[in-house]
């Protein structure tokens, strides 16, 4: 289980500090949570907390009780946390193959990466020895991230708008993949979403909205106010995907 | 030969035991063993240092193997070697230099290779160069190549130094006819105070030839690098050249690209980047558990493959 306690943020601005997040007390089991919200409003910047790439101003971080503010990227990596990047990185040089076999901790063979990557809907033999370079396109690229996390299969993972810059069609297949995913992979799946079709499949959801948790709960609880309020709807569910 | 100048063998040629085909190994700066076959001929210059590599119009999938191995500290030499493909030949020749210093003096291997590709020929180059030893000897070696592809023919050339050369001026020249394509691959890391130049002008003398020149280098700790590459479009033709540096601690690069068209019909194109590895490449290699060395060691590693 992980557990933020009184977790806040603030980022240099030009007139003097910004508070991104304030005070973010949340505890999020294992099953699957989406946190949403609107644009601007912390979410990423609540992942990359998570993962140790942002340090926050104040407040702590237990993983199964243990604190780990204070451990790098690598160490909560190697204590289960994983993370989908929003905007993959490329590597020049670097396979698929390469990518998912570092992922993985060990060397795999071909056929292991290839179910990783038919996983997320690619046609793996076409992808396997490409570089993660330009010549990958977004989605694409959306989807080997998505396998890297798949390919750790660790007991958090978290996954920043898994949907963004993923065409219509390439998002029906991806809904299924977290569907499956919902099944197979243990422990904790954390998605920043606005699809309303991903909160569909969420076992919590948490609002987050200007720096604070608005709203937390099942998705019975949750799901019907954030369509049914037009404004907060409208805001919530104002979609990076093409769909 | 002893163990140290067989492991040079093997980095810089793949060389474990005798090589098919024909080969001609040089082990401080004299012939160690030499093979021919029926359409690979290798003859000592009689007027100068080196070898001309013969081979047969028409043959085709033999491999040659020409490594040049320096072990003693103190040894400097100035070798030309001529390869004479024949026309329609397509032939895989091996190239590489390693030396391993442990004294006080300057080891260097100076090598002009000249290369005469025949007619709708086809040759795969390959050559590395390497250093080792902890001798406060430099280690220094100063490859020339130049290359002339008559009508049709085709060269690769993929060149690689990684570590180990303390001073390098590497020149190529090349001169292509109608028809004629060229592509260089070249692959360069430096460390320490190493410095490295290099220096590419290609000709684009025929209808249609077209040429590709590729650098990749990773620059590291003191080191300099100096990339030179230089086009000439003379006639209808297609010519790019591209630099991607990866530069790391207190290292200098400079990428000199140049283009020249002089026809109504050249078509060229140079890219040139230089810049440190990106802090989101580290960021998303440690999310899977790399330290910073080994997201660094990997990217580096990617990149030079």
């Amino acid at each position: 289980m992980l557990e933020l306690k009184n977790i806040s943020f603030a980022a240099e601005a030009e007139n003097g500090k910004k508070e991104i997040l304030k005070n973010i007390n949340l505890k999020i089991e294992d099953g699957f949570s989406v946190i949403t919200g609107p644009n601007g409003g912390g979410k990423s910047t609540l992942a990359k907390i998570i993962a140790g790439i942002i340090t926050p101003t104040s407040g702590r971080i237990l993983l199964d009780g243990e604190d780990i503010t204070d451990l790098s990227i690598t160490e909560r990596a190697k204590k289960g946390i994983s993370f989908a990047f929003q905007q993959p990185v490329r590597f020049k040089g670097i396979t698929v193959h390469d990518l998912i076999s570092l992922a993985a901790g060990k060397e795999i063979s071909i056929s292991e990466a290839c179910n990783f990557l038919s996983e997320v809907g690619l046609c793996a033999r076409d992808y396997i020895n490409r570089e993660v370079n330009a010549s990958l396109s977004g989605g694409e690229l959306k989807r080997i991230e998505i396998a890297t996390v798949l390919a750790r299969s660790t007991k958090i993972s978290l996954f920043d708008e898994p949907e963004a810059g993923i065409d219509l069609w390439s998002f029906n297949s991806l809904i299924k993949v977290f569907e499956k995913m919902h099944g197979n992979l243990g422990g904790s799946i954390i998605i920043i979403s606005h699809q309303e079709r991903i909160l569909n499949i969420a076992d919590r959801i948490i609002v987050v909205s200007a720096g604070s948790i608005e709203q937390t709960g099942t998705k019975d609880d949750i799901l019907p106010s954030l369509l049914g309020k037009a404004d907060v709807g409208c805001r919530v569910l104002t979609s990076k995907a093409e769909v | 030969m002893n163990n140290t100048q067989l492991e040079l063998l093997k980095i810089v040629a793949d060389m474990e035991g005798t090589p098919e085909g024909a080969f001609n190994i040089r082990a401080n700066g004299g012939l160690e063993e030499r093979h021919v076959t029926e359409n690979v001929d290798i003859r000592t210059k009689i007027d100068k240092s080196g070898i001309d590599i013969i081979i047969k119009p028409n043959t085709k999938g033999e491999k040659v193997h020409i490594p040049v191995i320096i072990s003693e500290s103190g040894l400097t030499e100035l070798v030309y070697n001529d390869f004479y493909i024949g026309d329609n030949a397509e032939v895989e020749i091996v190239a590489g230099c390693g030396i391993h210093n442990c004294g006080g003096e300057e080891s260097r291997h100076d090598g002009i290779h000249s290369f005469f590709v025949g007619k709708n020929a086809r040759v795969k180059y390959t050559e590395k160069h390497y250093g080792s030893g902890d001798g406060n000897g430099e280690r220094n070696m100063n490859p020339t190549t130049v290359i002339n592809i008559a009508e049709g023919g085709y060269m690769e050339m993929d060149t690689t130094q990684i570590e180990g050369i303390d001073s390098t001026k590497r020149v190529t020249t090349a001169k292509l006819s109608d028809d004629a394509t060229l592509i260089i691959r070249e692959k360069l890391m430096t460390h320490g105070k190493q410095r490295a130049d290099t220096d590419f002008t290609v000709d684009l003398n025929g209808k249609n030839s077209a040429a590709n020149v590729i650098s990749r280098s990773v620059a590291k700790d003191e080191s300099y690098q100096l990339f030179i590459s230089k086009i000439n479009g003379n006639n209808t033709c297609n010519g790019h050249t591209e630099c991607d540096a990866i530069i790391m601690d207190n290292a200098h690069v400079s990428a000199v690209p140049e283009i020249t068209a002089n026809h109504i019909d050249a078509s060229l194109i140079h890219e040139a980047a230089i810049g440190k590895i990106a802090g989101e490449q580290l960021i998303k290699l440690m999310t899977l558990g790399l330290t910073d060395q080994e997201a660094e060691e990997q990217i580096v590693n990617g990149f030079l493959k």
